[in-house]
């Protein structure tokens, strides 16, 4: 069997890079290992109760109507209509750190004019960062690692406020430890702060269904349980694939969303060592708890808290099993949706070892997911009405999970510290797009597989 | 296709482009980019819907004659003159 195209992982960035090419007319497939589609951002039944995998909201948000911003953009190239990601917008989130807490929501002046009271000899240093960010062009390929907490330091001289700021873009989104790079840091701040947060009121399958019907439908080919063993390699070029079965697929090029690592892990050992192509280390452990009541009944209104115990931020990779020092608290019910979901869940997630989580016998490991839940529940009572009363069922995943259906290295989940923004790799052929290419979240995250897509496979200089 | 149809043929990809635009009050003589906020993965997405449909290649160094309705359409009439067209 021979393609224009194949596309390695049926995620957010590969779907929306199969969508682009089968409908310019490509010959393409998508190859996915799991038994399901969405990668990093799937979902699941379990216990009758339908869960989202990674998705706490869609950040990027935009209003009906708008023009501008990376959502209106993939709706644009993915040819679909704003109702077709039925997004309500979030009630408000709050990032909380010991006698601060900033507020925000979809309207960037409520969160400056936070800002400027509760730091008030900072607000000018704060508005000359965001006009460094509003000139800031994410489209240049060429750029290298600047660091954020230099950058801000230019401009903000309390750490307490670059924490507080920093905080929410960390866990949603950098695959390095302490700082980020201040690309990603813009693309964050914006997808964040700037446009905000919303959820579909089916979650995340709402997207991925309406991706996958719209790939069929112009005759892209989805093969499920269909594992990339091995990319086919001959000198400079990639000329196909071997699937876990033995079965060889022939390709003119291939797309990746494996990660940078692991795609050169599948070219096998003539590669190169390249310290672009190192994996990342960052990962978490997430707590779902199903609740008997909306979390609103017990007084908790508030669609994200992002808290830290101490005004120093320690975002690394966790030295226990659980960094129960900072985490987040999501509550999907908290949106503006026109009827209140089903049930109430809470979902809170916090730093973790990942060596920890993969080494663990298996009948420990149940018992450790109890013991951790347990902590990071405790934990997170300083800043929610305690709901452990409430609690109907429960699901945790770790670092593990995250390893064993996605096959990122680490169970990572923001991919390699190094993005390969421009998606080339050493073979002429083969290209990344998704976590590694350097978007990020949902919409993110479809954009890479898009821009990855156009510059490469649809039209080559 | 005559220049009338040129323009049906740009307004229903504008439409694939942007569904949920009302093209309906489209200038013809004002820039895409200030009506519609196209941008330039937007132009190229013109220019490959065009070829997708009629075969016709514009090369990278004409993109600017696709500024606005009028342009767009007087720079089409004759590579199109030939062509069936599809709406």
């Amino acid at each position: 069997m021979s393609y224009d195209s194949i596309i390695i992982g049926a995620g957010m960035s590969g779907l929306a890079a199969g969508i682009r090419l089968a409908y310019f007319g490509k010959r393409v497939c998508i190859l996915e290992r799991h038994t399901t589609i969405g990668g990093l951002n799937s979902f699941y039944r379990l216990r009758g109760r339908n869960h989202d995998v990674g998705l706490h909201a869609i950040t990027n948000y935009s209003p009906p109507g708008g023009k501008k911003g990376p959502l209106n953009k993939i709706l644009r190239q993915l040819r679909f209509q704003w109702e077709d990601f039925d997004l309500s917008p979030q009630c408000g989130s709050s990032v909380v750190f010991p006698g601060h807490t900033l507020r925000f929501n979809n309207h960037f002046d409520y969160f400056e004019a936070q800002i400027a009271e509760q730091f008030p000899r900072e607000i000018n240093g704060f508005r000359q960062l965001v006009s460094e960010i509003d000139a800031h062009n994410i489209g240049d390929l060429g750029q290298t690692w600047i660091s954020t907490r230099a950058r801000m330091a230019d401009h903000i001289s309390d750490p307490l406020l670059i924490n507080m700021l920093l905080c929410p873009l960390m866990f949603y989104g950098s695959p390095s430890a302490h700082d980020m790079d201040f690309n990603q840091f813009v693309i964050m701040f914006r997808s964040i702060y700037q446009e905000g947060f919303a959820r579909p009121y089916q979650g995340v399958r709402l997207i991925l269904k309406n991706l996958v019907r719209k790939f069929k439908s112009l005759g892209g080919e989805l093969k499920l349980r269909a594992g990339v063993k091995q990319l086919l390699i001959e000198g400079k070029q990639v000329s196909g694939v071997m699937l876990d079965d033995g079965q060889i697929l022939e390709a003119k090029n291939v797309l990746s969303s494996a990660g940078s690592a692991e795609t050169l892990q599948m070219c096998g050992a003539e590669v190169p060592q390249d310290d672009r192509f190192t994996p990342g280390d960052i990962s978490f452990v997430e707590t779902i708890s199903v609740l008997d009541q909306q979390p609103q009944e017990f007084g908790h209104e508030e669609t994200i808290v992002f808290y830290n115990e101490s005004e120093d931020f320690y975002y690394e990779q966790s030295k226990e099993p659980v960094d129960v020092r900072s985490g987040i608290i999501c509550s999907p019910n908290n949106f503006e949706y026109d009827r209140p979901l089903e049930e109430g869940s809470i979902r809170i997630t916090a730093l973790a070892n990942p060596d920890y989580w993969m080494n663990l016998p298996e009948e420990k490991y149940i018992e450790q997911k109890q013991y951790w839940y347990d902590q990071i529940l405790e934990s997170s009572l300083r800043y929610i009405p305690d709901f452990r009363p409430h609690v109907l069922d429960v699901d945790v995943f770790t670092p593990r999970t995250i390893k064993k259906f996605t096959g990122h290295i680490n169970g990572c989940v923001y991919g390699a510290p190094q993005k390969i923004l421009d998606g080339s790799t050493p073979f002429n052929n083969l290209f990344l797009c998704g976590t590694d290419q350097g978007f990020l979240g949902i919409i993110g995250s479809m954009l890479s597989g898009i821009s990855i897509a156009n510059l490469h496979l649809l039209n080559p200089k | 296709m005559a220049p009338e149809q040129i323009r049906s043929v740009i307004l229903d990809i504008l439409a694939r482009i942007a569904p949920d635009e009302d093209l309906s009050e489209l200038d013809d003589s004002v820039p895409f980019r200030e009506q519609m906020e196209l941008d330039s993965m937007d132009f190229l997405d013109i220019v490959m819907e065009l070829r997708k449909l009629y075969r016709v290649q514009i090369p990278e160094e004409d993109y600017g004659e696709l500024v606005t309705m009028d342009s767009t359409v007087t720079y089409l009439t004759p590579l199109l003159k030939d062509a069936e067209s599809t709406v």
